[in-house]
């Protein structure tokens, strides 16, 4: 067990050091970036550039660059994580609530997509050659064509046409006054598009992966002997196969989260979901520049975190790693 | 193993990429030209046969009359008394109908042809896809090939670099990359902003595996022979090194490119890419934002049909390259 902990303590030191780094690097692109909240704010003739000055004065934006750093990190340790100037609040709790429902949003498409891709991966690896492992590769191919975007937006118009779903949003308005049950069904109903686009994005590449490590486990060797000793072909497979296959399939676990986030920015756009998404890119419009930070900031994190979680699986899956102690990690780190 | 198959999708793919490079000549009309008097006109139909049941060699269109409607949205009555033939090869166009407007796919809000936009749009996001791949994948050779052949502390420095560039899902990277620059630009600035963006914030994996290859190929007995034989270091990495990782190079290459344009498609989509009125796919699609034109018109779904076809050539090329 010392192996495990001191490896996961690692990857902490790690994970943190590497969010450091991003956090420099958006803050040295901040830099960089033309124009600003308040040049916007110029434009109105209502408001004297005096106050406009004081304003952007009052947020310290004139300051030089690291002094802003300096001072960012201070409010992060206080929990503010900056000042948005579009919503005139600190950045925290905004995000904190767009976060949780990118995370529900998110996390339930992780869990469906992986309740489907095994079985199928699975049963396409073990079935290989015959028709239906070749019919799921071919669904697998066709479905990895189809963009988040056109999914996404296909999939609103089926719920604009018909009715069946709702075309945006989290709750059903006023459903704060229905009891729990109904709206717990109430938010299973707005979380069906979303999650199907998400899930059908997901799939073609958890489906080719669990495939490919599932069909290298069980062309080793000795599944060839324990088969030739008569061992009953479920047993074979649940029972032999799949911890080995296991291995690789965590570590698509960690990279899966990362891709998962990517697509469900836009998702979240087209389909109304009150997450991270949409924040950033109504930051990015209104040139909002902490929360854009915190943004960014969040999704690197929540994929450090995921990757990490995932190296832990493997260290517990795989005694091997976490008594190869230091040399392996390292490596791993860096590959 | 020989690779098998990848002429089909190739070939496929660079007809794409003719039809579009082409599109001053195939698109009938400019990108941001108008007809103000047919907006979301519906796609007409090409037909051959008149009405008596005679075959023409000329294909013709019947135009549409827009129907005088003060509210709601427009409506237009198909005219059958006035059939208008195309005419091939006029004015610089593949074909054109003298005096009139001939919307093969229909057209959008402002009235503006699909068919000549999703051609102009596709050199958009089909060529800052790709560009942007080739600018990824040649950062990657350069760095990962630099990286894995030099080792020490141009490998530790390079690696660092591209953890950093992986450690943020990429299409949040891409938003901090493009929140930082001016909101709105368009025509070559916006062009070369896409292909900047998509190359600079994609690097990471393909230095990664392109440095992997060149890990192994170091240790090669050539490469070592070489070496030893005097050959300087740019020389090994150059005629060495590098021909080892074209295959890895190619594949990826397959794997990126639609990435890339389903990046600028996404960027397009959300209004951060090139500003109207250039065309681009994605910007096409952003039409489809409002409810009413998404429950309505279905033939503004061309790129959407375009972008699937696409990917899923490379889709198919990616996979016989890497068989």
């Amino acid at each position: 067990m010392p192996g495990i902990v001191s490896s996961a303590l690692r990857r902490l030191l790690h994970g943190a050091l590497v969010l450091a780094a991003v956090s420099v690097l958006v803050f040295l692109l901040m830099q960089l970036a033309p124009g600003s909240y308040y040049a916007r704010m110029r434009l109105n003739p209502q408001l004297s550039p005096r106050t406009v000055a004081a304003l952007e004065a009052a947020q310290g934006m004139r300051a030089p660059l690291p002094v802003r750093y300096w001072r960012w990190l201070r409010s992060v340790a206080a929990g503010r994580w900056g000042y948005s100037f579009a919503y005139n609040a600190p950045v925290w709790p905004l995000v904190r609530t767009r976060v949780a429902h990118t995370l529900w949003l998110t996390l339930t498409a992780l869990l469906l997509a992986w309740m489907v891709a095994l079985p199928l991966g699975m049963w396409s690896a073990w079935r290989r050659g015959h028709w239906d492992s070749r019919a799921i590769a071919g669904g697998a191919s066709l479905l990895l064509a189809l963009p988040d975007v056109v999914l996404a937006l296909a999939l609103l118009a089926l719920a604009l046409r018909t009715g069946w779903f709702p075309v945006g949003g989290m709750h059903t308005l006023g459903s704060r006054h229905w009891d729990r049950w109904a709206q717990l069904r109430d938010f299973a109903w707005h979380l069906c598009l979303p999650v199907t686009v998400l899930v059908a994005g997901m799939l073609p590449t958890l489906v080719r992966h669990v495939r490919a490590a599932m069909a290298e486990a069980l062309d080793a060797p000795y599944i060839a002997a324990a088969r030739g000793h008569g061992i009953g072909e479920w047993r074979l497979v649940f029972g032999q196969a799949l911890p080995v296959a296991a291995n690789p399939m965590l570590s698509l676990l960690g990279l899966s989260f990362g891709a998962l986030l990517s697509g469900s920015l836009v998702v979240e756009v087209i389909l109304g979901w009150p997450g991270l998404g949409p924040l950033l890119w109504r930051a990015i419009l209104d040139r909002d520049p902490y929360v854009v930070v915190a943004a960014v900031m969040l999704s690197a994190a929540l994929l450090v975190g995921g990757n990490m979680l995932a190296d832990l699986g493997l260290a517990w899956t795989d005694p091997r790693l976490a008594t190869r102690g230091a040399a392996a990690a390292s490596r791993s780190e860096a590959p | 193993m020989p690779r098998r198959g990848w002429r089909w999708p190739l070939a496929a793919l660079i007809a794409f990429h003719v039809l579009v490079l082409g599109a001053g000549f195939f698109a009938p009309y400019a990108p941001a030209r108008q007809f103000r008097r047919f907006p979301f006109a519906p796609p007409m139909r090409l037909h051959w046969w008149g009405p008596r049941g005679h075959f023409h060699w000329r294909p013709f269109v019947y135009p549409w009359r827009p129907l005088a409607e003060r509210y709601g949205p427009p409506r237009y009555r198909l005219d059958a008394s006035h059939p208008l033939p195309l005419h091939f090869f006029r004015h610089g166009h593949l074909f054109a109908v003298p005096g009139r407007g001939v919307f093969l796919l229909g057209t959008d809000a402002l009235g503006r042809d699909e068919l000549s936009r999703l051609l102009y749009g596709g050199r958009l996001s089909l060529l800052a896809g790709l560009l942007g791949a080739g600018l990824a994948l040649s950062l990657g050779l350069v760095l990962g090939g630099a990286a894995g052949f030099m080792g020490g502390w141009t490998d530790a420095l390079v690696m660092r670099g591209a953890e950093l560039f992986l450690a943020l899902p990429w299409i949040y990277l891409l938003f901090a990359a493009r929140a930082f620059l001016p909101l709105s630009v368009s025509g070559a600035a916006a062009f070369l902003m896409l292909v900047a963006i998509l190359g600079l914030t994609g690097w990471g994996r393909p230095a990664r595996l392109i440095r992997g290859v060149a890990l192994a190929a170091r240790e090669r007995d050539y490469v070592r022979s070489a070496r030893g034989f005097g050959g300087s270091r740019w020389y090994v990495l150059r005629r060495h090194i590098w021909p080892e990782t074209y295959s890895v190079a190619l594949t990826q290459a397959a794997l990126l490119a639609p990435q890339f344009i389903l990046a600028e498609v996404a960027l397009g989509f959300l209004g951060l890419g090139a500003a109207p009125p250039t065309a681009s796919w994605g910007a096409m699609l952003a039409g489809l934002l409002k409810l009413y034109v998404l429950e309505s018109y279905a033939w503004l779904f061309a790129p959407a049909v375009a972008l699937v076809v696409v990917v899923l050539l490379y889709d198919w090329l990616a996979t016989s390259l890497a068989a």
